[in-house]
């Protein structure tokens, strides 16, 4: 199983995350991340799996799922370009919209130059592009020490910090 | 100006260490050509036609003689020893090397300067009227809520992956737009309520480029405290509704048209009604800390005897004082434009040893600080009438009192084909061309205010939509042609120029915009401006003197 970097830790990736052609006939046992629209049609079996979690899509927004983050431990937002700029505001409004407090994940174009900006829009978990080192990624989290505005880990901007 | 507390500066610094650490990853492979784009568009570093464009970041227009000063070296040492006043304030270099740019960067952040969101699909410069804080018709000093905006907007990390670039103009005249917030992606128009209290107007949905549109108001009145509550509900609907798919319908004002501004007005109140009130509000403490910033300098009083009996004295004086200088808030004082413009400079470039000369006489006469204009001409904006005549003869030595401010010869141009891959054809020597034509000073000042603007391509760097007369370069079978439009305009009523005709050839361009010129004149009612005489028999007669 590949790597995570989770809480800014390298650790070994307990998800997979399923795309829809992967989705014909039977699931995977263990930790399996589902798309949006798999979810809705199969919910009630899925819940009571407890072990599933879902993905979004640019363009499938939190509002979608509602109703069912209570009870999912995870989120992945998944970023088919890292120019398609959408996810960082779904998953802002994942934590400070709904409160959801499971992981959020970022999954896809995942790289290092974009890392400092997810951590700030509520990201806790990225699985690094997989022809990049996650180590160097790691590093990326580090990038500034100065932050303007407010965020999903420091609501305050810097003028009410004091 | 705004003053760096030790955090602004490290984060300048720490971005200076990041920049260099991608340049170096895209010179060793590790970034892909795709990748480094990105990165290095949101630090204004394009590939052009025969070298890379740095853009630098000149935060509302305005500079320190010792940034002035910085820049002359930069350009001396990294480019061929002149660079570019762009239409939003900026500052372009021409030949930097990919390789020297994060140097470059250092040496910017040693005098608080940057290149940071200067392109990209980001939040950019912030722009305001030249003559912020001392324009006597403007309500309050925009400058404070440009700084504000300012730090909101610098690496945002909402916004850094927009669906298209993402302009914002802040405007605190009443009755003019002098920073063309009309044709911005937001415009916040500064307003007083009913009780003396500052709010914002705030348009959305404006822009040039291909599909030109004015933009629409969204909010009526926002409370200052509100301000960057409002501004981000706006962003994060357009970040998330904003056409990803296609790049030519990406921008805010796409959007802005196809919901409707009712709609969009909605989905802003939804995000609105979450952020008001909340961490984002603004203390009034932290509007007084920046206001502090951008305080009056020490002016003092001034016996205008001297000015009076040199304007009497001086016809070529009087000329320029009446053209290139403006009222001024404080008795006794003017803001001065310099104009980039003279005959045979490209518009807006400027050399080393003038940027130094500029800067002396910045720290000699205006208190040390100069602006960018739109026009890409300079301001100093605090000249006592009784430096006036001393700093006419400097300008004039230094070729930068050219009388012409807001006339014909005045000519907005991009750099066009001499230096942009994107161009259809070159701005450069159409601009040079009829400054020729119109050499004759009395004639052109005959004319009174005209707009000509001149753009390479649709992307509209040179704002040709908005001049009064407009000039596009098109590509009809490789060859250079160009399309006039008429009419526009970049003042209060924010208009779009209307399409004359079919395009004519760059031998053509001069004579035509000459026929233009002298059908006017025939039209004219006294002293009329072109601008309403067009208005007033509209475009049918101009084409028929044209095309006839
Ligand atoms: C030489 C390299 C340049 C390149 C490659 C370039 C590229 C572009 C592109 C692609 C657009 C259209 C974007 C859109 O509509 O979404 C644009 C618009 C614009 N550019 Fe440039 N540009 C360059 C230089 C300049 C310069 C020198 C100026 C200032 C004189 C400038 C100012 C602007 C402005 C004001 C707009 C239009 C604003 C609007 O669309 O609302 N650019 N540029
Ligand atoms: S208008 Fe076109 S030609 Fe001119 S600078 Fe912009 S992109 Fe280049």
């Amino acid at each position: 199983m590949g790597k995570v970097i989770i809480d800014g830790a390298i650790v070994d990736n307990q998800w997979q995350r399923l795309e829809g052609d992967t989705l014909e006939g039977e699931l995977p046992t263990g930790n399996i991340i589902v798309p949006l629209a798999y979810w809705q049609a199969n919910r009630d079996a899925l819940l009571s799996r407890g072990d599933v979690a879902v993905w979004l899509a640019p363009g499938e927004e939190p509002k979608d799922l509602e109703d069912d983050l209570a009870a999912l431990p995870l989120v992945a937002i998944h970023f088919p370009a890292f120019k398609d700029g959408r996810g960082y505001s779904y998953a802002r409004e994942l934590r400070t919209r709904y409160g959801f407090k499971g992981e959020v994940r970022a999954t896809g174009d995942v790289l290092r130059d974009q890392l400092f900006y997810m951590t700030r829009c509520g990201f806790n978990a990225f699985e690094v592009r997989e022809d990049r080192s996650i180590e160097e990624a790691l590093e990326g989290l580090n990038d500034f020490s100065v932050t303007y505005q407010g965020d999903v880990n420091e609501p305050r901007p810097l003028y009410r910090r004091g | 100006m705004y003053v760096y507390q030790e955090y602004d500066q490290r984060l300048l610094e720490e971005r200076v260490a990041q920049y260099r650490d991608q340049t170096r990853r895209f010179l060793a492979n590790e970034l892909s050509e795709d990748e480094f784009l990105a990165l290095r568009l949101q630090n204004g570093l394009y590939i052009q036609r025969y070298a890379p464009m740095l853009r630098i970041s000149v935060p509302y227009g305005l500079l320190a003689s010792r940034q002035l000063r910085r820049l002359a070296h930069i350009v001396r040492t990294y480019d061929k020893g002149f660079c570019h006043v762009s239409t939003r304030q900026n500052i372009q270099l021409n030949w930097p090397s990919v390789e020297e740019v994060p140097d470059i960067l250092a040496e910017l952040a040693d005098v608080q300067m940057h290149a940071i969101q200067t392109s990209g699909n980001c939040i950019r410069n912030i722009t305001t009227d030249e003559f912020a804080g001392v324009n006597p018709k403007e309500i309050e000093d925009p400058r404070p809520w440009c700084e504000i905006i300012r730090q909101w907007s610098t690496f945002n990390p909402e916004f850094a992956y927009l669906p298209r670039k993402f302009k914002i103009a802040v405007n605190a005249v009443p009755d003019a737009d002098p920073a063309l917030i009309g044709v911005h992606d937001i415009g916040v128009q500064l307003v007083h309520g009913a009780n003396g209290e500052t709010g914002f107007q705030v348009w959305a949905g404006g822009g040039l480029g291909r599909t030109p549109m004015t933009g629409a108001i969204i909010g009526e009145f926002v409370p200052w405290q509100d301000l960057l509550a409002y501004l981000e509900s706006i962003l994060r609907v357009y970040n998330k509704y904003g056409n990803r798919d296609n790049k030519y319908k990406a921008r805010i004002k796409i959007l802005v048209k196809a919901l409707g501004a009712e709609k969009y007005r909605e989905l802003v109140e939804q995000e609105f009604a979450e952020l008001k009130g909340g961490e984002m509000t603004l203390t009034a403490e932290e509007v007084a800390r920046i206001k502090g910033c951008f305080t009056a300098p020490d002016y003092q009083s001034v016996d205008t005897a001297a000015l009076d009996a040199k304007l009497v004295e001086d016809k070529a004086f009087s000329r320029w004082f009446h053209t290139n200088t403006r009222a001024h808030k404080q008795a006794g004082y003017r803001a001065v434009t310099l104009t980039l413009k003279r005959t045979g400079r490209v518009p807006g470039d400027i050399s080393d040893e003038q940027l130094e000369a500029v800067a002396d006489l910045a720290d000699k006469y205006s208190f040390g600080e100069l602006r960018n204009s739109h026009q890409q001409n300079m301001v100093l904006s605090d000249v006592a009438a009784n430096d006036l005549y001393d700093l006419w003869k400097a300008l004039d030595a230094l070729g930068f009192a050219t009388p012409n401010l807001g006339l014909l010869t005045d000519i907005v141009a991009c750099p066009g084909g001499d230096l942009c891959a994107l161009a259809n054809a070159k701005s450069i020597p159409v601009a040079e061309s009829i400054q020729r034509r119109f050499d004759d000073m009395d004639y052109v000042h005959d004319l009174g205010p005209l707009d000509l603007n001149i753009s390479g391509c649709m992307n509209a760097c040179g704002h040709h939509h908005i001049g009064h007369i407009g000039i596009l370069g098109v590509d009809k079978k490789g060859k250079e042609f160009y399309q006039v439009t008429l009419g526009g305009r970049g003042d209060k009523l924010s208009r779009v120029g209307e399409k004359m005709g079919p395009s004519f050839e760059s031998e053509e361009i001069t004579d035509v915009v000459e026929k233009i010129i002298k059908f006017y004149v025939e039209k004219r009612l006294e002293n009329e401006p072109f601008i309403d005489t067009y208005e007033r028999i509209g475009m049918d007669p101009f084409k028929e003197r044209i095309y006839g």
